[in-house]
């Protein structure tokens, strides 16, 4: 069924080309529906909301220039003999993926400009989706109904780290190389499938001939498809959520306050992509990243000191280096565990912090949406363990780059892999218990600031005699901000009795929930918001404020 | 004196004092300091082994001993060669502060004339490698990229890509060759001064060290090129990482602060 | 309710109105939401001139980024690509990286500074609020899902026949096993490929450096050489790679009275001892010989070794010794192998035995 599309309103002059090419999509496409939704969609104004633009606008900078690489490079292990320009490696043999990655540096015009916006595009894009899944998760926003959507953050930074692995890898260069056998090493440590995981992979034996090109196709092909679809799959949650937002005057768990995608927000995150794109650009025009030519083309007899993956991968170089030399010897096999316990951590430190939001909500029981943002301060137990998981990652990278600090700060290598070792333990626990005190201690100050008002500076002598300081009171909307938070009570296992004195049985998991409900919210691991009736106790004239 | 006696109140009276005290002291030090230029010396050295045992009576034997077997302190020296003389004293390493496995260089205080008596000396207590000529370490005639294929295969592991050094263990370290003369370059090959192996010619031809110092001098010179901007260290991806985080992430932030504040309002609220 | 639900009073009462109005401050609730502030002008709400000048601003900022687009075209055509410049404190830098870098991150930058700039001063910054739906659907429309799907699922008869379902299960469960069988040929399996290396009875040691055989008056005490079996050659030979991953040497020379293991002190040849030079943790070359200690260090994960002592690990992450190759001379005078290594070189492996 069709109208016709004459507008019988309009009686002179032609309407606008715009508006006739959106008539024409909408009748094919019905994008007047999806316009209506969104053209003004509100979105909240806060500089930390942008890191995932940071990640999102470097992915598609990574992909543009990405493609461009692909145009000039040449995934293969065939040896042949170097000609081109750069003189310290005249005549020696190496792979056709060095040598195209050398032509892309030295005689393809921007070639050198465009890798190095690649590569630290990548950095910026790792480290980003960092400190964006840090941000979310210290302010809550993991919470009911975006559970969903952290997970295809998680994964998107896991993915991340292995795309970034599989690309730095192509080169074939000496650095990117040992860290192939590295990662060969520890596959062969798997017990029972890792010499099989190992010959399939690698087509064979170390380095064989394949890995350079099995790498390509999972690095451009493989998992920028799967990012692609978790990217769309999580922006368009983004969208159909709406943005959360931290708690002040006017805004509520059932609106979202902030201004309205067309225009404001078409220019400033459309700006932005351009910013963050300039950003890298004048990085990649001033710093050089990866000059493979001075690193030389891999061969499995030669390494270099001072050998570590891309910063993202530092976690678990920290963990093969800190771990003790364990072997077991039995019936003829052998258990390589001071491989494959780092292989197995790796993953562990990961799951831990992907878990976690699953875990908070198992303790809390509230089943309800989420959309305003917490204060950090205001979920101790969150914050305290989000801090201790950073805490343990940092630690796993010094690890990682232990011969560099000691040799830059005059320290032994053995002392730091010690340190490492036993701040493995001991640090997430440290920073813990002072992270949930530090926490605890900017609760109280709220709790004070509220009930007596802000310290003014302002100092007055009363008639007779005493000095007091001038507390300003805060105004309502203050007021409101700094108690609007939730408070939870520790859930409690209730009656195990009943009325005719029947025992229930009491789930071990109840029991835990319940005890983990009470480290979280119970006597001393929160401060109780002032009341009301405490405000006006205080602020009715108690004397001095 | 009344005067002098009224300025002793004065605020600046202390500062005064101090700066009067600390430039007698610094003059007096730079009078009974040792010398420290090495001067070029031009006329034909008089290598006279009886100089140069002298000077080791003064400057080393209470280290390696009377005549040069060794002690407790310091190994001995009947076989080391001039070349090792010329690399240790030359680079400052020796006379070392203090004992141990690192002796890093520093300050030479002797002067190169000096350096050729203790040399020969050294050298007449047994044979060793002798000092190079400058055929043998100049890096012209040198075939560069042979030199990068040595380098990677024997040194990197140590020194690094590009020979800016690294760490050994317990707090050794292989240093930074940036800025050594490419005759102590084939030296430390030739004697393998403290913890560094050597690479006798039997198993690292002249042919091939002279390789190594041309290498050298193309990847880890103040001329050597960074085509892609600041080399960072030439440390590899952990400076690099730091770099992203700090000036790369760190600007994005910045910049995203600006986007996302509220401009100024036009009355003071 | 199961007694894992929270009761009603536990949760916090809902903060807020459901709409973004503005609402009167409550005499009884001083800290009550006082609803969205008033609107504040910004200078070029009210001022025109200073409209004006944003107006200018953005226009100039649009016009610099088309001028450094201009920038880079002339950068592209007219610079050598093998121009080198002096520029502090960045080095000696490739002119045409330098240049194309920063004109076009001066373009792409000042796009992305006209368009916030115009967003942050001339676009209306009146916060607006848009109400949120609750994502799950209403109880109606749950039900109708509920009874929609009881419908289709009780047309398709799948619950009535048992059999269907099964063999169903049973052919969708199966299939992939066909994808995962034509991964089979990604490569060789395993056999005993990783328990052998070229290196063989009567191999000479060749000099990494000199492509020649080695004889032991080559080496001297605090030497340090590396070596790969007779033989193995690199120009043409497409295994080259995958031997030497194997057959890389280490070859250091002690005084025999250092040497404290009874099996290496018979496996050397007066005092010289050859080692895999592939580290056994996970496969780097190792070689950071430290002379006076004869420890021998990765430098990739700094596993130690003590080549005075049968090469065990004194400190790191690598599980075994460093295999020794039993070496000796041949007739005409030359070192040579006898034999293989007698175990596996390289990263252990859960068939190492």
């Amino acid at each position: 069924m069709s109208t016709t599309a004459s507008n019988p309103t309009r009686s002179r002059g032609k309407a606008p080309a715009g508006e006739k090419l959106a008539d024409w999509a909408d009748g094919r496409l019905g994008i007047y529906s999806l316009a209506k939704a969104n053209m003004r969609k509100i979105f909240p104004d806060h500089w930390s909301f942008m890191l995932g633009e940071v990640c999102l606008y470097s992915f598609l900078i990574i992909i543009l220039t990405g493609v461009y690489l692909t145009l000039f490079f040449h995934p293969s292990m065939n040896e042949v003999v170097y000609h081109g320009s750069y003189v310290p490696l005249q005549g020696q043999l190496m792979s056709e993926a060095f040598n195209s990655t050398l032509h892309i540096s030295f005689e393809v015009r921007g070639g050198l400009l465009i890798r190095q916006i690649h590569h630290w595009a990548a950095l910026v894009f790792l480290a980003g989706m960092f400190v964006h899944m840090m941000r979310v998760f210290f302010t809550g926003a993991f919470r009911k109904p975006r559970e969903v959507n952290w997970l295809f953050g998680f994964l998107l930074f896991v993915l991340g780290m292995f795309t970034g692995f599989t690309g730095y890898s192509l080169p074939d260069d000496l650095l990117s190389g040992t860290g192939v056998r590295f990662m060969e090493g520890a596959i062969l440590s798997v017990p029972i499938i890792g010499t099989y995981i190992s010959f399939f992979l690698f087509g064979g034996e170390f380095p064989g001939h394949d890995f350079v090109a099995r790498f390509y196709s999972i690095h451009i092909l493989l998992l920028p498809g799967i990012m692609l679809g978790l990217v769309v799959g999580h922006l368009i949650l983004v969208f159909y959520h709406k943005h959360t937002q931290f708690a002040g005057p006017g805004k509520t768990n059932n609106n979202v306050v902030g201004m309205p995608l067309l225009p404001v927000y078409m220019a400033k995150a459309g700006g932005f992509f351009f910013l963050v794109f300039g950003v890298i650009a004048v990085i990649a025009a001033i710093a050089q990243i990866n000059p493979i030519w001075a690193i030389g083309p891999y061969r499995p007899d030669q390494v270099s000191t001072g050998a570590q993956p891309d910063w993202y991968m530092g976690m678990a170089e920290g963990l093969i280096r800190a771990m003790p030399g364990w072997e077991v010897n039995f019936w003829g096999h052998t258990l390589v565990l001071g491989v494959f316990i780092p292989l197995v951590l790796f993953g562990v430190v990961l799951i831990a912090i992907a878990v976690y939001p699953f875990i908070e909500a198992w303790v809390t029981g509230d089943k309800r949406e989420h959309h305003i943002l917490d204060r950090p301060r205001n979920a101790p137990t969150r914050t305290a363990f989000g801090a201790a998981w950073i805490a343990w990652y940092f630690v796993l990278l010094v690890g990682g780059g232990n011969d560099l600090w000691a040799t830059h700060f005059h320290l032994s290598i053995n002392a730091i892999t010690w340190f490492v070792r036993i701040a493995f333990f001991a640090v997430p626990v440290l920073t813990f218990i002072v992270t949930k005190r530090i926490c605890l201690g900017l609760q109280r100050r709220d709790r004070d600031k509220v009930l007596h008002g802000r310290e003014s500076g302002i100092i007055k002598r009363l008639p007779h005699g005493e000095f007091i300081e001038v507390h300003e009171p805060l105004s309502q909307e203050q007021l409101y901000t700094l108690t609007a938070h939730h408070q939870y009570e520790p859930v409690e296992i209730g009656p195990t009795v009943d009325e005719n004195g029947v025992e229930r049985k009491v789930k071990g998991t109840e029991k835990l929930r319940a005890k983990l409900s009470r480290a979280y919210y119970g006597e001393g691991n929160q401060i109780a918001k002032p009341t009301v009736e405490e405000y006006k106790e205080i602020t009715s004239g108690h004397g001095h404020h | 004196m009344k005067k002098l006696s009224a300025r002793r109140r004065h605020p600046l009276a202390a500062v005064v004092v101090l700066l009067l005290a600390l430039a007698a002291t610094g003059g007096l030090y730079t009078a009974f300091a040792p010398a420290s230029k090495a001067k070029a010396d031009e006329s034909a050295q008089s290598l006279t082994i009886e100089e140069g045992k002298k000077l080791y009576e003064v400057g080393c034997a209470s280290c390696h001993g009377a005549g040069g077997q060794g002690t407790t302190d310091g190994p001995s020296l009947v076989g080391v060669g001039a070349a090792a003389v010329d690399f240790q004293v030359g680079t400052g390493r020796m006379p070392a502060q203090q004992p141990g496995a690192q002796v890093p260089r520093k300050k030479v205080i002797y002067t190169q004339a000096e350096i050729d008596q203790l040399a020969a000396y050294i050298a007449s207590l047994g044979a060793g490698p002798s000092v190079p000529t400058k055929a043998q370490y100049s890096p012209e005639g040198a075939d560069i990229a042979k030199g990068g294929e040595l380098w990677r295969t024997n040194c990197a592991q140590c020194h690094n890509f590009t020979g800016k050094g690294g760490a050994l263990t317990h707090g050794k370290f292989a240093p930074n060759l940036e800025g050594v003369q490419p005759k102590h370059i084939y030296e430390a090959m030739q004697t393998g001064p403290q913890n560094m192996p050597s690479f006798p010619d039997t198993v690292m031809p002249e042919k091939a060290k002279k390789d190594i110092i041309g290498y050298l001098n193309a990847v880890n010179s103040d001329q050597t090129k960074n085509p892609g901007g600041l080399e960072l260290g030439g440390l590899g991806p952990v400076s690099e990482g730091l770099f992203a985080w700090i000036f790369g992430l760190g600007a994005l932030v910045v910049v995203a602060v600006w986007v996302a504040a509220r401009t100024a309002k036009a009355k003071k609220s | 309710m199961s007694s894992q639900d929270i009761p009603e009073e536990k949760l916090p009462a809902e903060p807020g109105a459901a709409h973004g109005a503005v609402k009167v401050a409550d005499e009884d609730n001083p800290f009550a939401d006082p609803g969205l502030p008033p609107h504040e002008h910004r200078i070029q709400d009210i001022d025109e001139r200073a409209a004006k000048r944003s107006e200018r601003t953005v226009a100039l900022l649009f016009t610099v980024s088309m001028l450094a687009t201009l920038g880079f075209i002339a950068s592209y055509v007219w610079i050598p690509n093998d121009k080198s410049i002096y520029i502090w404190p960045l080095g000696h830098i490739s002119a045409m990286n330098f240049a194309l870098g920063l004109t076009l991150g001066v373009a792409l930058f000042c796009i992305g500074a006209g368009a916030v700039h115009w967003a942050r001063t001339l676009m209306s910054d009146a916060e607006l609020a848009d109400e949120r739906h609750p994502i799950e659907a209403s109880p109606e429309v749950r039900a109708k899902v509920h009874a929609d799907f009881k419908q289709g699922a009780k047309e398709s008869a799948i619950g009535r026949r048992p059999l269907i379902r099964n063999t169903l299960l049973g052919a969708l469960t199966l299939v992939p096993f066909s994808g995962l069988f034509l991964l089979r040929d990604l490569g060789p399996l395993p056999h005993e490929k990783l328990r052998h290396t070229m290196w063989a009875k009567g191999k000479r040691l060749v000099n990494m450096n000199t492509n020649q055989p080695l004889r032991p008056e080559d080496i001297s005490t605090g030497s340090l050489t590396f070596a790969k079996p007779d033989g193995l050659e690199e120009e043409g030979n497409e295994e080259y790679q995958t031997e030497i991953a194997k057959a890389a040497l280490m070859i250091v020379r002690l005084q025999p009275d250092n040497i404290k293991d009874k099996r290496e002190l018979e496996w050397s040849h007066q005092g010289i001892v050859a080692y895999s030079k592939i580290c056994t943790h996970v496969g780097c070359p190792i070689s950071l010989y430290e002379q006076q200690t004869h420890h021998v260090l990765c430098p990739c994960h700094q596993s130690t070794f003590d080549l005075s002592d049968g090469a065990r690990v004194i400190f790191g992450p690598a599980g075994h010794a460093l295999p020794q190759l039993r070496i000796g001379v041949d007739s005409e005078g030359y070192l040579q192998a006898l034999g293989d290594f007698e175990e596996p070189v390289g990263p252990a492996f859960w068939e190492r035995g």
